[in-house]
């Protein structure tokens, strides 16, 4: 998926995450920021970048600020901004490529 | 080498002359003598122990670098007093300082700042949290923090293990002579009862009030045969921060539901019985079983004989409703337990070593039914951490949790079984605060584990149609939910060392990684 805006997804709600994304210089570009960064850092970096590859996308700058969310919450927060970041508004691959 | 409970206690921890942690009742039945303090004689006939400021109390008191000093924490996150003595000590140029708290919270975050500038290089305390919690984490204080529990700090005090040179003990009301007390005056605290052993133990007692009383000021918690200096100030603390308003019950459904399991599990024990005593934390869940208590001991028409810890409103409710006899009372969380001690004439304060102290010749612990606690972190072996999070930095306190749980015949845990994406329930803690072998039951949201030591109170919890699961079980699915946690980064250096009650050495705190 090509991303033409910034987007956003997400609160900063305990137990949620943030998610900030826009159209990158021709790579991925990932930071975390996380409440329990020491224990679940690298699962939450693999999570998003599994879930950036289900997704097609593969040039994007991408700012995650966790507040403790579960790995399904954060699934959940990257599609919808990079959805949102491709201007999609509609039909979206339930079942497909947005899968739990 | 690894002491009872497989906790690793590094060699050069030894060396300093601890020993390893070496099982519940190890020390029990051994004989010691107390060290008692320094004192100079007052005989001849004199009006006031008044002096015009801390800082003159503090050049009488005779303080030098590497010297020990001591403070209460009954005005918890309203104090005043660790911070204007300590602004005194530095300015007076004092260093080389030990701070031997009862406990210490985030109201007294410019600690930190003198561990940062090696003014304070040693500290003893319960609780340790804030900025404090940090540093020291992070390895700014020169030697490693020993955190005790209530009764291990009594017992290391009387032993001379510490030494307290000089203790400064913030009162409510004081007279000239330094008879001080728990009760009136602007900043009412209840009772002073983590106070009493540094006022019989430490060379030099300085009482630091903000409400000066007529002599004598009696019934007191410290008496004036003990005292050397008192000091009139015009805060000593914030009234608002040192006791609530009346605890609100919780109204979380999760609490809710695991407060009820909890007095379900007690009522069916053996130890539920007509005059039981019993003790909760200050915790959510743990308060709100009181409210779930209430129609069990009406219906039985059973009566609790005791209440004992740190108080709240619950308790004082059910002593005023008939359904405790006695309450013993060693803090006050809130202005209806400092009411109720001060007017009810069946709610008696206490002191530390009456509460909890494992070497005096028993405590009121040893005798307690039912406790219920929370946990930070409780582990497969049932040990609990109440002092380091889950990012492994220092922000709690053991307080009465060890000793409450080693002297109780049922201790209860009760916690949820993940807190956003953190697990409870975990393979092993980041710290053993109080060890496994003196927790009887969990209890959590997802189901209630008995510890495998207690076959007799499992069968008793199912004979009451209670289902139980194991501890394994609920971590394995804390870490569905959550995943598996990677181990935290931490350095090799001993940044604090958990003492067990009886001063060997249950765990250490090393040093967090940035």
């Amino acid at each position: 998926m090509k991303l033409t805006t910034p987007a956003i997804a997400g609160t900063l709600e305990s137990s949620d995450a943030q998610v900030t994304i826009e159209p990158g210089d021709g790579t991925i570009d990932l930071s975390i920021h996380s409440t329990v960064m020491a224990q679940y850092g690298r699962q939450i970096r693999e999570t998003v970048l599994e879930t950036m590859e289900r997704l097609g996308v593969n040039d994007a700058r991408v700012s995650v600020n966790d507040r403790g969310a579960l790995d399904c919450t954060i699934r959940a927060r990257v599609e919808c901004a990079v959805f949102r970041a491709c201007g999609q508004t509609e039909n979206f691959p339930w079942g497909e490529a947005i899968r739990s | 080498m690894k002491n009872k409970i497989g906790r690793e206690i590094p060699q050069e921890i030894l060396d300093m002359g601890f020993e390893p942690y070496q099982g519940e009742g190890a020390k029990d039945g051994c004989e010691y003598q107390k060290k008692g303090p320094r004192v100079r004689a007052y005989e001849k006939p004199f009006e006031s122990k008044l002096v015009p400021s801390i800082r003159e109390a503090i050049v009488k008191s005779g303080l030098k670098d590497g010297m020990t000093i001591s403070f209460h924490h009954h005005f918890r996150d309203g104090d005043y007093v660790v911070n204007m003595v300590m602004a005194e000590i530095v300015a007076l140029g004092i260093k080389d300082i030990t701070i031997a708290a009862s406990s210490l919270g985030s109201a007294h975050d410019p600690v930190a700042d003198y561990i940062e500038q090696g003014i304070v290089t040693g500290l003893q305390t319960s609780g340790i949290r804030g900025r404090m919690g940090e540093v020291v984490s992070h390895g700014k204080l020169k030697t490693p923090a020993i955190l005790r529990s209530h009764g291990g700090r009594i017992r290391a005090v009387e032993s001379g293990e510490v030494h307290i040179d000089v203790a400064f003990i913030g009162a409510p009301t004081s007279d000239c002579y330094g008879n001080a007390r728990g009760k009136g005056g602007k900043s009412d605290c209840g009772v002073l009862s983590y106070a009493m052993v540094d006022a019989k133990y430490a060379d030099k007692v300085v009482v630091i009030t903000d409400t000066l009383v007529d002599f004598p000021n009696f019934p007191p918690s410290i008496e004036a045969v003990d005292v050397d200096y008192v000091v009139v100030v015009d805060e000593i603390g914030n009234p608002k921060k040192i006791a609530s308003a009346a605890a609100r019950m919780t109204q979380d459904p999760r609490d809710l539901m695991m407060a009820e399991m909890c007095a379900k599990v007690m009522a069916a024990t053996e130890y539920f019985k007509d005059g039981f005593s019993f003790q909760t934390g200050a915790g959510g869940p743990s308060l709100a079983a009181n409210r779930f208590l209430e129609p069990m001991l009406v219906e039985k028409g059973y009566k609790i004989s005791w209440i004992i810890g740190g108080i709240t409103s619950p308790a004082v409710d059910l002593l005023n409703k008939g359904l405790v006899g006695t309450i013993v009372d060693a803090q006050d969380f809130d202005v209806p337990s400092l009411q109720s001690v001060h007017n009810h004439p069946r709610h008696f304060e206490i002191s530390t070593s009456q509460y909890c102290n494992p070497a005096n010749k028993g405590a009121f612990v040893n005798k307690l039914d039912f406790v219920i606690l929370a946990a930070l972190e409780i582990d497969t072996d049932f040990n609990v951490n109440v002092i380091t999070g889950s990012d492994g930095v220092l922000r709690g306190a053991p307080g009465g949790h060890p000793d409450a749980a080693a002297g109780a015949k049922c201790t209860i845990i009760v916690t949820p079984l993940v807190r956003g994406r953190m697990a409870t329930v975990c393979e092993h803690v980041v710290t053993v605060t109080t060890p496994g072998e003196c927790v009887d039951v969990l209890v959590t949201d997802y189901g209630v584990a008995v510890n495998p030591r207690r076959a007799d109170l499992k069968a008793q919890i199912e004979a009451a149609g209670i289902k139980t699961t194991t501890i394994e079980e609920l971590q394995k699915q804390a870490y569905a939910i959550v995943g598996t946690p990677d181990p935290l980064p931490f350095e090799e250096r001993v940044v604090a060392i958990m003492e067990a009650r009886d001063g060997s050495v249950l765990d250490v705190v090393r040093q967090i990684r940035d």
